[in-house]
Parts: C-alpha cells; structure tokens; sequence
C-alpha cells in the first residue's frame, strides 16, 4: 500500500511511457516486457495510465475523507459536547442524511454538475461524513463522565479549550482508524464514478474509466480489465487492512 | 460567628425524570439525594460516609457544582453559587476544588502533568508567562511530595500514589478555601494511602483548608474526620462529632455500618495511618 502510494506521487518518472499519448501502431498489444501490461485500443500504455490513475484515486480518496473528517468531526463534537437538544438535534439530521443511499445521492449530484475530480472530492467528502460524526459524538459522551474531564470543568475551563485539548486528543485514535477506513471507501466511490463516465473524464486516467474502457475488449483484451481491476483491490484491502491493524494496535483491549 | 467556607442548604436530586410526551406517563426519577444541608469551616474536615448508592458522591458534586441540583442552595465563602450560569461561576470556581477517587482516569492522559496541574493557573491567573506558570507548577510539586523534574512526563508513567499527588496539586494551584475529596484514597494501597492521608492533613493544617471527604472506610473517616455525617439512601439519617458517631452511634443504619466494619486492632490500625 506505501508502494501504491509511492509510485502514484512518482509516477511522472517512473512511468515508462506518457499515459495519453495514442500510438495506432501498437493497438491492443498483450502484455511483453515493452509493455508489462499491455496497451489498449488506443495504444496506450495500460502500466503508465494506472500509474497516473493512481495518483487520482487516491488524491481524491484522502481529499474526500479530509472534507468528510472535518465535517463529521465538527459536527459528532458540537453534539457530543454540547449533549441535551442539540446533541439531538444534530443526530436526526444526521440520521436524515444517512438514510439516502450514499451513491445514488452522489450520482445524482454529480448529474447536475460538471464531472471534475474536485467537483468528485466535494460531493463523496460531503456525502460520508455521518459515520464519523457518529463516532466522535459516542467518543465524546462517553468521554463526559471521566474524572479528568471533571477535574477540568471544576478548574472552569473554557468550552474551547475543553473540546480542543480534552476531549478531540482523547477520541482521535478512532477517528484515526475510520479515517484511514474511508480512504478505501472514497477509492471505491471514485472507481465507480469514473466507471459510470461520471468520474475522472477521458482522456485522463483514472482506474474507473480505464475498466470502462477495458470492458469493450474484454474478450480479446483481458489485460485492459484485470490490471486496473487488481489495483483497486489491492488499494481498498490495503487501506481497509491498515485501518483494521490501527484499531488493533491503538486498542490494547 | 464565621462564615463556613462550604455551605449546602435542602439538597436535592433525581436521576432519570423524565417530562413524558406531552404532559402524559412522565417519569418522576429515582431520588438520588433528598434533603442534605452540610457546612464545612476552614481547618475542618467533615465526612460523608455510607454504601454506594447512598448519594455521597452526588451530594459532592453538587457541591461543586459539577450537577445542577434540582433544588437546595450551595455557598462558596458565603456567597450563593447555585444558580449561576457557567461564566458567572469561572471566576469563582477557584475557591473549591476537587479530588477525585480513581488516580487513573483523573489526568488527562494526553497531556503532560505540567500542563494537567498548569490548567488552573491558565483560567483564573491568564496573565502569567510560562516561566512563571512552570515555576508554581514546580513549587506545588514540590509541596506535593514530588519531583519537579517529572513535569514533563505523562500520567501514564507514574503510580497511584504519585497520580493521586498530581491531581492534589492541581487542585491545590489555584489555592482554594476547601478541597471536596471524593474517596480519594480508596482506590490505593494502604501504605500509600497512609503518605497521602498524611499529606492531606498537612496541607490542611498550613493552609487551614477546609475539607469535605467522601469515604466508605470508617477506619480512615475516623482518623481524619472532626465531624461526620452518615447517608443512607439519598438521606442524612446521623450527624455528629467524630467521637459521638464512633463512640454512642444512635441510628441503627450507623451502628449496622460500624459493626459491618470491625477494626480488629484499633492499635495498630492508628499505628499505620500515622506513620
């Protein structure tokens, strides 16, 4: 997964070839040492398009998740602190947005907007923020009733500095975990977009349109369909294990 | 006469009432505190004792105003603290502080105990610099029996009995009239709950500090204690000096209590604690 992540931010150099440019000749070539994954109907080469549709899916995947952990964050923390009205207040609404099926709600939004990779970032950012609010405001209730919290509103410390230095340092270990979690969500969200022609546009690589791309051929190409297939799957378990070997190691219990 | 440093009037709480969808099959609660009046001087130590559930550690915090009571007065120095909105209350929540009873859940534990016992200063002294903030800080370990060397490091690298002093020493910085000890010691070793009773009565005696200290040990309520006051569901069933509560209890429920706890060797018992 480092890899993943290390040859998508070197991909400008260590792509052996430029992921858009098109060459007849060599149509729809099967995998050679030339060209470890072959090329497609274009004739470009399917290794160095993964590469730079590497660094899509993943910016996009930590963009989001950036997006949907502050929002999410912000809100779980306003309802978890303040308890009472507020707190459900904020949960209804949550559980309002938590009822639209999340990916029907971004094709729909996505369908009013032009498909652009940030327009991608802000909508699956602002439609997965509900897990994480979720889970800071069950941090921060339970977090309420410790004696060191206590302690600190006995002192008369301030509601910011509580929120900030007492209760935000004391829940970050899940949110960490279901932060690295929800990279491989928005992964998966961003592949599915891009599949539908909803995502990344073409010519720009993205693993989603390349599959689209690949499923035209898939009986005579079969390169241009399990390449970037394997790498969303290697991507999401990488990311889903990573967040799983987190929660076990930031867990002693 | 003086003015007690501590003063509760007709105390009261319920847990779990609730008001019921529109005015219909409410839930009144379950009485957790009914009727306490309580007030500590300055130099004396007054002891709640009774089981769990008695409403001990509700009535201390109500006491500090860390639960709304549902009625009853609180007084800090005399003046009326209850009733007052949070930032009314700030400026003076540094005459009564706290000591709570499990060393470990006490401290923040992602914070370091310099700025864990710092907090206090930073609320109600904002105008020191660090240097000054860090020497009081150093000053209060050191009257706390601990090295001021250790400031930097985090709870989790110190024992029950050093923890314990740490969130003395927080309470202690923003040098409060009185301390509400909620079993402060019942969660330590009786060794170490000796050296921390020993420091209790020693702060208390320098700095004629009152004390309100919550406990379930008789042995240790007997020792500390000028008056005590017996809880039993929410009630105050007997009240008296240490003497009259140990020596001619009156309420059955004391005398039960008494006898569920026998000091076998009242002698060595005192030889330990005073070590």
């Amino acid at each position: 997964m480092t890899t993943v992540a290390l040859l998508a931010l070197l991909a400008p150099w260590v792509a052996p070839f430029d992921p858009v440019a098109i060459d007849v000749h060599q149509m729809l070539l099967a995998p050679s040492w030339q060209h470890w994954c072959g090329t497609d109907s274009l004739g470009r080469d399917v290794l160095s398009r993964m590469l730079y549709g590497a660094r899509v899916s993943l910016a996009v995947g930590f963009v989001a998740v950036g997006i949907s952990v502050v929002i999410g964050a912000a809100l779980g923390a306003w309802a978890g602190y303040s308890g009472g009205r507020v707190d459900g207040a904020i949960m209804r609404a949550t559980d309002m947005v938590l009822c639209f099926p999340t990916f029907f709600l971004i094709l729909a939004v996505i369908a009013f907007l032009t498909p652009s990779i940030w327009n991608i970032m802000i909508v699956i950012g602002l439609t997965s923020w509900m897990g994480v609010a979720r889970l800071v405001r069950a941090e921060f209730l339970s977090l309420r009733h410790q004696e060191f919290i206590l302690a600190a509103r006995a002192l008369g410390t301030s509601g910011w500095r509580m929120v900030l230095a007492y209760f935000l340092p004391n829940a970050i270990g899940p949110l960490l975990v279901s932060s690295v979690l929800g990279v491989a969500g928005a992964v998966l969200i961003e592949s599915g977009l891009s599949f539908l022609g909803l995502g990344v546009q073409p010519p720009d690589p993205s693993w989603g349109n390349m599959l689209t791309d690949g499923k035209d051929n898939i009986q005579i190409a079969w390169w241009l369909s399990l390449y970037p297939g394997l790498a969303i799957l290697v991507t999401v378990l990488g990311y889903n294990l990573l967040g799983e070997g987190l929660r076990d190691w930031l867990d002693p219990r | 006469m003086t003015t007690p440093v501590l003063e509760a009037q007709g105390l009261q709480k319920r847990f779990g009432a609730s008001k019921g969808w529109f005015g219909r099959g409410g839930n009144p609660g379950k009485a957790a505190v009914q009727r306490v009046s309580l007030s500590v001087n300055a130099g004396e130590t007054l002891a709640i004792v009774g089981e769990s559930g008695s409403g001990k550690s509700t009535t201390a915090r109500m006491v500090m105003r860390l639960i709304e009571p549902d009625a009853g007065t609180v007084h800090w120095q005399g003046d009326i603290v209850s009733g007052l909105n949070n930032r009314a209350l700030r400026p003076l929540r540094n005459r009564v502080q706290m000591v709570f009873q499990d060393p470990f859940a006490s401290l923040n534990p992602r914070m370091t105990i310099e700025n864990s016992i710092a907090e206090g200063l930073r609320v109600h002294q904002p105008k020191l610099t660090r240097t000054e903030r860090r020497q009081r800080v150093a000053e209060m370990l050191g009257r706390c029996g601990l090295d001021a060397a250790m400031m930097a490091r985090y709870p989790h690298q110190f024992s029950g009995g050093q923890r314990q002093r740490i969130g003395i020493a927080r309470a202690l910085i923003v040098q409060p009239a009185a301390l509400v000890l909620d079993e402060p010691v019942s969660a330590l070793d009786v060794s170490v709950q000796a050296q921390i009773l020993n420091l209790l009565q020693e702060l208390q005696l320098t700095q004629q500090l009152a004390y309100l200290f919550i406990s379930h040990d008789l042995s240790v309520v007997r020792h500390v204690a000028d008056r005590v006051l017996v809880m039993l569901q929410g009630e105050v069933v007997e009240q008296g000096t240490v003497e009259a509560i140990f020596t001619n209890p009156q309420h059955p429920y004391t005398r039960r209590l008494l006898a569920a706890k026998p000091i076998s060797h009242p002698a060595e018992r005192e030889e330990i604690v005073a070590e």
